[in-house]
């Protein structure tokens, strides 16, 4: 028990006197981390009641998933969307950092402002408005709809990374380049891209999982033959809870982590 | 000299502006994007919310927010679980971060998965998770009657305790990062002089490291308080239809009523709440600083 009285900070309090914190911040922990890791060995539960932990293992939701079309076609279109969304908001999102931060006019701020605001405008107001104007366009229910709104959303997400890795990029290496005889875009792609490929790779991933991932303007513009993942899984959580979800969850959180893996291997730079 | 070299600085100008011109054209698809997928709509809602059935300029639609109570019960709601969602996110969440802040980087970056792993984490599966542990016959029920500490299944869900408790999850992450950073910058110096000084442990806490932390704290909080006023799904699932907060009536305006004006009357009311909030915050504390780096 001496680490007990032992002091625990510069400020001479000691362990025992600080054993609440150490209580509350380990049930905090515990609350924030549970919820994601029960799901898993729940998918693989035979019962259709909720049992922890499960008496008998099946893959029986699993094969439920793979068997029904419904979730296929759904898993189907959130993996198109989750792709196109990628290459289209990282492609614009790139472009626009770039150019921000290469002109620097009067304009700059203004549009900088406006690439971030999807950040801060409720996702609700984005789904219905979205909504009234696709109506318009006939492009409710279209895969195209779904990934320009998922783009706008993503692009906040890519412009900033991306600005503040040419923040920290030294930009005379790109006025060498172009000294030498390279066009500004031979320059780009040969010297800036590949300093700067970490935080695009970054980007990608999360275009990628803001498509994924979102509920709200999918729950308003997908629908039919082009329903997303996240609806179905959205409206078959408000009726019943059916265990199916929880495999769909643990595939969910599978690739969910191999992506962050991979971004992180693949992005790392020499730093 | 001047007569040769002016015509050359006029050419060099022209150059510099055509190159201007051109990156700036890089911005543009991300810029005209955003434009048809977010300004006209929201601008398009904003005039529909000044317009009522038969195409005359209004404001019956932010009159009825006044005068009906139901309008007055759903922004009661929303407020309540905001405020609520962030008192709690702050009593559990400063500790945290006070907790991290103490520990030796290496440590402190392994409790930091913790923190991150909700991040990570599809809100559609978050939800599902605390259907599961939180319904009737759910494993809270189950264990707690199975160990005899109540009877009864007590509603932990379709509810606002479940509400709550699903917000606090999502949002414990945005109140910690901000705390534990500024945490992290505070001088330990300072600490050491207080109690030089005389200053017991508990002193010290108060009079100096909590003030030196307040504006990280602020920052999450008023961030916190933001995004709760804007949520849809959580309330949806875990409140069942009986928590129904500024989004999830927008939502039935559009789905059940197909009544544009009242929901985009609310949208703006929603939008301009927002926004002001983030612009009172924003004259106390740099928000860019605790959120740019980490969101």
């Amino acid at each position: 028990m001496t680490w007990l009285s032992a002091p625990a900070s510069e400020t001479q309090i000691t362990h025992a006197r600080r054993l609440w914190l150490y209580a509350l911040a380990g049930v905090t922990m515990f609350f924030l981390v549970v919820p994601s890791l029960i799901v898993i060995p729940m998918s693989f539960s035979e019962s259709q009641y909720l049992e922890f932990p499960p008496r008998e293992w099946s893959l029986r939701w699993y094969r439920n998933y793979f068997g029904s079309v419904a979730w296929m076609d759904a898993t189907a279109t959130s993996f198109k969307a989750g792709v196109l969304t990628m290459l289209l908001a990282t492609t614009i999102g790139v472009a626009a950092a770039y150019g921000l931060h290469a002109s620097r006019t009067r304009w700059s701020g203004l549009i900088q402002g406006l690439l971030l605001t999807p950040i801060v405008v409720p996702v609700i107001l984005v789904g219905i408005g979205v909504f009234y104007v696709y109506a318009r366009l006939g492009l409710v229910n279209t895969l195209i709809g779904i990934v320009m709104a998922h783009s706008m959303l993503a692009v906040p997400l890519v412009v900033m990374i991306v600005t503040s890795a040419l923040k920290s990029y030294d930009a005379n290496q790109e006025l060498v380049a172009r000294s030498l005889g390279a066009s500004r875009p031979k320059a780009f792609f040969l010297v800036t891209l590949p300093q700067i490929r970490f935080s695009v790779v970054t980007s990608a991933v999360l275009s990628f999982l803001t498509s994924f991932d979102e509920v709200i303007v999918a729950l308003f513009v997908s629908g039919g033959a082009n329903s997303t993942l996240t609806r179905n899984m959205f409206a078959s959580l408000r009726d019943q809870i059916d265990p199916t979800i929880a495999a769909i969850s643990t595939l969910v959180i599978v690739l969910t982590s191999a992506l962050l893996v991979i971004s992180q291997l693949f992005g790392r730079d020499g730093r | 000299m001047t007569d040769i070299a002016a015509p050359n600085a006029e050419g060099l100008r022209r150059d510099a502006a055509a190159e201007r011109f051109s990156l700036f054209a890089l911005c543009l698809p991300a810029v005209l994007l955003v434009l048809v997928t977010m300004v006209a709509p929201v601008a398009w809602l904003f005039y529909l919310s000044f317009l009522d059935d038969a195409g005359a300029t209004t404001l019956e639609h932010y009159r009825r927010m006044v005068e009906q109570p139901s309008y007055f019960r759903t922004f009661r709601t929303t407020f309540e679980v905001s405020v609520l969602t962030t008192a709690i996110c702050v009593a559990f969440g400063y500790p945290l971060a006070y907790f991290m802040a103490q520990l030796p980087r290496r440590a402190a970056n392994i409790c930091m998965i913790a923190v991150m792993l909700p991040f990570w984490t599809s809100l559609l599966v978050r939800t599902y998770a605390w259907l599961v542990l939180l319904q009737r016959r759910g494993l809270i029920n189950t264990w707690g009657m199975e160990l005899g500490l109540w009877d009864q299944p007590i509603a932990l869900v379709h509810n606002l305790t479940g509400t709550l408790i699903g917000m606090v999850h999502i949002m414990l992450p945005f109140l910690v990062l901000p705390v534990y950073g500024s945490m992290r910058a505070i001088d330990r110096d300072y600490l050491r002089a207080a109690a030089n000084l005389g200053a017991s442990p508990t002193q010290a806490f108060w009079r100096v490291f909590l003030p030196l932390s307040v504006p990280g704290l602020l920052a999450g909080a008023t961030m916190v308080f933001i995004l709760c006023l804007g949520f849809y799904v959580t309330p949806a699932v875990l409140g069942g239809g009986k928590v129904s907060m500024v989004a999830n009536r927008i939502a039935t305006d559009i789905e059940m009523f197909f009544n544009w004006g009242a929901a985009s009357a609310l949208g703006v009311v929603l939008f301009a709440v927002t926004l002001l909030l983030l612009w009172g915050a924003s004259k106390l504390v740099r928000l860019d600083k605790f959120l740019g780096g980490g969101a």
